[in-house]
């Protein structure tokens, strides 16, 4: 018996005649949701498209959401690839925002952006490694499962930075407003185009060096190892429980870049409620994507599309912004159903075409 | 229970069925005939198209070519769900059970309909049972069972579904020796009452134990396909292997020449485990081997053999002892340093221990050194080092047909699988060598090359720890060999100066030295 067959659906092609397939059922689904609540799906995609790849201002913003997205996908692909399942993004950029700020609000007024622009990404990454080190020593120890305690810790951040902000490092001047000063400009990262800002080099720096690192080098080698089989890597040497501490405070880390972003580059000063579930989307498009670098590439760009223009959802045709929520979360599931996928697709077009032979039976 | 067809009535009957891959043919103008109230044996070697015969059979492959005949009638076994429709039940090489579930669960799971009446299930579960022998317990948890009970869950299930025959694939090879009589005597009971039984082996001597009708395959076609009586071991060998047949007859013990003296190469003092749950494992055991020296190791599953490589591995720690690995302690070492200290080893179970199933065979030839496959510390792969290794490498431990080195390693059959693990614990030339269950899953002339790989590394003073179940292979390949029961030591032996009854009677604790 041959080990690898050579057949149609191993190919590239293949597989993205399957993706398609999958976000278009998803879109016929959601249309059923539209139809119900009274609504033309023609006119509502119109909407969520023509806002976004149909004007100029919208096509920029897709980029604008698609920094903190990638960092905060990447978060969850990194440790995926050790076997991991990091939910904890929202918290770890949370966490990441609240050291960057406080970073820059304690180095103060007066520093240049070539020292004020690293020291917000090094507090950053400082921010959100630490909130995912208590799930990673948990789960290292072999304790507490990391996919649960870093979803918990999530709640738990949110309420760490309203501390701060209302409390410590609340801007006495706001009276009613709980939110710190605004950051020295020093701090601030720089936008080009519209409000995409020097973020989007980052963030592709961290895409790239993260494909690098997982297929190139030996360190990718062993995570990935560890990742599809850890009793065999153990068994081999590999430092399996290192590994775990590293690759989920990376992931932290990682997450941590998407909230410094935020405040940095577009809120100008830490505020609650600054991230629109960044951190949750981040998990949806790594899922999608498989964990793969070109495929979060694109993902993160189809989600962040889809975000854009939930936004004009609630001008144009009157419905919830959140409606989009629900169009994502029928993009993942038929995405990971992999109802569409090339082989079980090649069962069915045989079993349809033996019915339809008349085959004896 | 519908009455079953008379004996040799022709239940299945495939006419010149052929299925290639690409230009690969795997099977080739198979004409098969399957009767009521026969068990049928196909034998063949790695490769030699069993499984996808079976697969074709099942409706899990459509044929290229060639026609599949039930009750006389051509029909098209287009899924596994028609295959069961038309009565054809399947029990694969890996049990396909929820371990959660009890055992009427599951066999519920499998039934197209068995309506709402819990009751009636299990009782019907417990009838059939009885009457072919199988002892399943429709309550009891699978999680709880051995696998030779596992595997009469399987059996019990496709009966349920009403199937008249029944497909093994390579049903002993998850089994203890006495779970293997206990199978052959079921399929003797289902022979009486009318089934066909099919099963696929690589293993003679369970052939000529069971079967009434042989067929040989070869190269993807049918060799010879004959009644048992005309069937003998020599036959059978020629008929697998074609002309160029193997020397079969074991060459008796063997020499103890390559055994060198002066210090030993791995020494356990007395040395006790504990086992996951914290009851005794291992108790006060001693042991020497030799550079050159084969030890063998004879025990019946669970009776603490597989303690002895964790132990030397590093993987779990002595509770008093102590292990010395060419004279110096391990105590504590880890694993990379053992590794580091020429330690190789074939685990129990490659596919879960010493493989990546989501990995090529490239990349997990280097697992465990592939420190030494990276240039500029660990950013560039050495790529050119990388091809030229893994293609030796492999070339050691495949005679013929080594699979592709682009293969996932999860594709790969179970005899290929060990073959790979094999070849990269041989490639790192190590001076100990842990093997288990060297030859499980290969067939004759591979498990040969097998041996003569051990052996050759032997003569050039590789020690092994060679664990087996098999007493004829224990006999023919260890220089000493050492008995382990309820984790204690029963006995050490010369292999000349003893019979593998009386190994086999302290293997089961029937008998004291």
């Amino acid at each position: 018996m041959p080990e690898a067959q050579n057949r149609w659906f191993m190919g590239w092609g293949a597989s993205i005649v399957s993706l398609v397939l999958s976000l278009a059922s998803a879109l016929v689904l959601f249309s059923v949701l539209l139809l119900t609540s009274g609504k033309n799906p023609l006119d509502t995609y119109a909407s969520i498209f023509g806002s976004t790849l149909g004007n100029g201002f919208g096509f920029s913003e897709i980029f604008v959401k698609m920094i903190p997205l990638l960092f905060t996908a990447l978060a969850v692909a990194l440790p995926a690839r050790l076997g991991l399942v990091n939910v904890g993004g929202e918290g770890q950029l949370q966490l990441g925002a609240l050291a960057a700020a406080a970073a820059a609000l304690a180095v103060g007024a007066g520093t240049p952006f070539w020292a004020g622009i690293p020291v917000t990404l090094v507090a950053g990454m400082i921010g959100g490694a630490l909130w995912a080190l208590v799930p990673a020593l948990l789960r290292a120890k072999g304790w507490l499962n990391e996919t649960i305690s870093t979803l918990l810790l999530n709640y738990v951040a949110i309420r760490v930075v309203d501390y701060f902000v209302f409390g410590p490092l609340r801007d006495p001047s706001s009276s009613n407003v709980p939110q710190t000063t605004k950051f020295a400009d020093g701090f601030l990262w720089p936008a080009f185009a519209g409000r995409i800002h020097i973020g989007i080099v980052f963030a592709l720096a961290a895409l790239l060096l993260f494909a690098v690192v997982i297929n190139r080098t030996r360190w990718g080698y062993e995570i990935r190892a560890a990742g599809s089989n850890p009793l065999a890597a153990l068994r081999h040497g590999l430092p399996v429980t290192a590994y775990i501490l590293i690759i989920l405070c990376a992931g932290g880390a990682l997450a941590g870049l998407a909230g410094t972003g935020e405040i940095m580059a577009i809120q100008g000063r830490l505020r609650p409620g600054f991230s629109p579930s960044y951190g949750y989307l981040g998990f949806l498009i790594a899922w999608l994507a498989g964990h793969k670098p070109l495929r979060i590439l694109f993902m993160g760009f189809l989600v962040a599309l889809i975000a854009t223009g939930g936004d004009s959802l609630q001008i144009d045709q009157g419905l919830p912004s959140s409606t989009v929520d629900i169009l994502m979360a029928l993009c993942l599931f038929m995405v990971l159903a992999d109802a569409w996928r090339p082989d079980r697709l090649e069962v069915r077009v045989r079993s349809w075409l033996h019915r339809k032979n008349g085959a004896v039976s | 229970m519908v009455g079953q067809p008379p004996a040799g009535t022709i239940l299945l009957e495939t006419r010149g069925l052929s299925k290639y891959f690409g230009s690969l043919k795997a099977n080739d103008g198979i004409g098969l005939v399957v009767r009521a109230g026969e068990i049928h044996a196909i034998l063949g070697e790695n490769g030699a198209g069993k499984s996808t015969l079976m697969k074709l059979l099942y409706g899990y492959y459509q044929p290229t070519e060639g026609e599949i005949l039930v009750g006389g009638a051509p029909v098209a076994v287009h899924s596994p769900r028609r295959g069961r429709g038309l009565g054809i039940g399947m029990v694969f090489q890996n049990f396909t059970l929820i371990p959660a579930f009890r055992v009427w669960e599951n066999v519920a799971l499998f039934l197209e309909s068995w309506g709402t009446d819990r009751r009636n299930l299990v009782d019907r579960i417990a009838s059939l049972s009885q009457l072919y022998g199988l002892d399943v317990d429709p309550l009891a948890f699978v999680r709880d069972l051995p696998m030779g009970d596992r595997q009469k869950v399987e059996i019990v299930k496709i009966l349920a579904a009403g199937a008249r025959i029944l497909i093994f694939d390579e049903p002993t090879s998850v089994l203890a020796p006495h779970e293997t009589e206990n199978l052959f005597r079921v399929f003797d009971r289902l022979r009486t009452e009318g089934y066909a039984v099919l099963f696929i082996t690589h293993k003679m001597p369970e052939v000529l134990r069971s079967a009434d009708r042989i067929t040989v395959l070869r190269k993807g076609g049918i060799s010879a396909t004959l009644p048992r009586a005309d069937a003998d071991r020599n036959l059978l060998v020629k008929l697998l292997v074609g002309d160029q047949s193997p020397d079969w007859s074991d060459a008796g013990p063997r020499r103890r020449s390559s055994v060198r003296a002066g210090a030993p190469a791995l020494e356990f003092v007395n040395v006790s485990c504990r086992t996951d749950d914290g009851r005794p494992g291992l108790q006060r055991v001693s042991l020497s081997i030799q550079p050159g020296e084969i030890l063998g190791v004879a025990a019946v599953s669970g009776n603490g053999q597989e303690y002895l490589g964790d132990l030397v591995l590093g993987l779990r720690p002595a509770a008093e002892g102590s292990i010395l690995l060419g004279g110096k302690d391990l105590a504590s070492a880890r694993p990379a340093e053992v590794l580091r200290r020429g330690v190789a080893c074939l685990p129990e179970d490659p596919l879960r221990m010493g493989a990546v199933s989501g990995m090529t065979v490239r990349e997990n030839l280097i697992l465990g050194h592939q420190v030494s496959y990276w240039k500029a510390g660990g950013w560039s792969p050495d790529t050119k080092k990388l091809e030229t290794d893994a293609e030796s490498t492999l070339m050691t431990a495949f005679v013929q047909s080594p699979p592709s080195l682009d293969a996932r390693a999860g594709n790969l059959s179970g005899g290929n699988l060990q073959r790979m693990v094999i070849a990269r614990e041989l490639g790192r030339n190590p001076g100990l060598m842990v093997s288990y269950y060297l030859t499980r899953g290969l067939d004759l002339s591979n498990a040969q090359a097998a041996r003569d790989l051990v052996l050759s590394h032997a003569e050039r003073s590789m020690a092994v720890l060679f664990v087996s179940e098999d007493l004829d292979e224990l006999f023919a390949l260890s220089d000493r060999l050492l008995v382990l029961h309820a984790g204690r030591v029963a006995g050490t032996f010369e292999p000349a100066l003893t019979t593998p009854q009386a190994v086999g009677l302290l293997m089961t604790g029937a008998a004291h030295a």
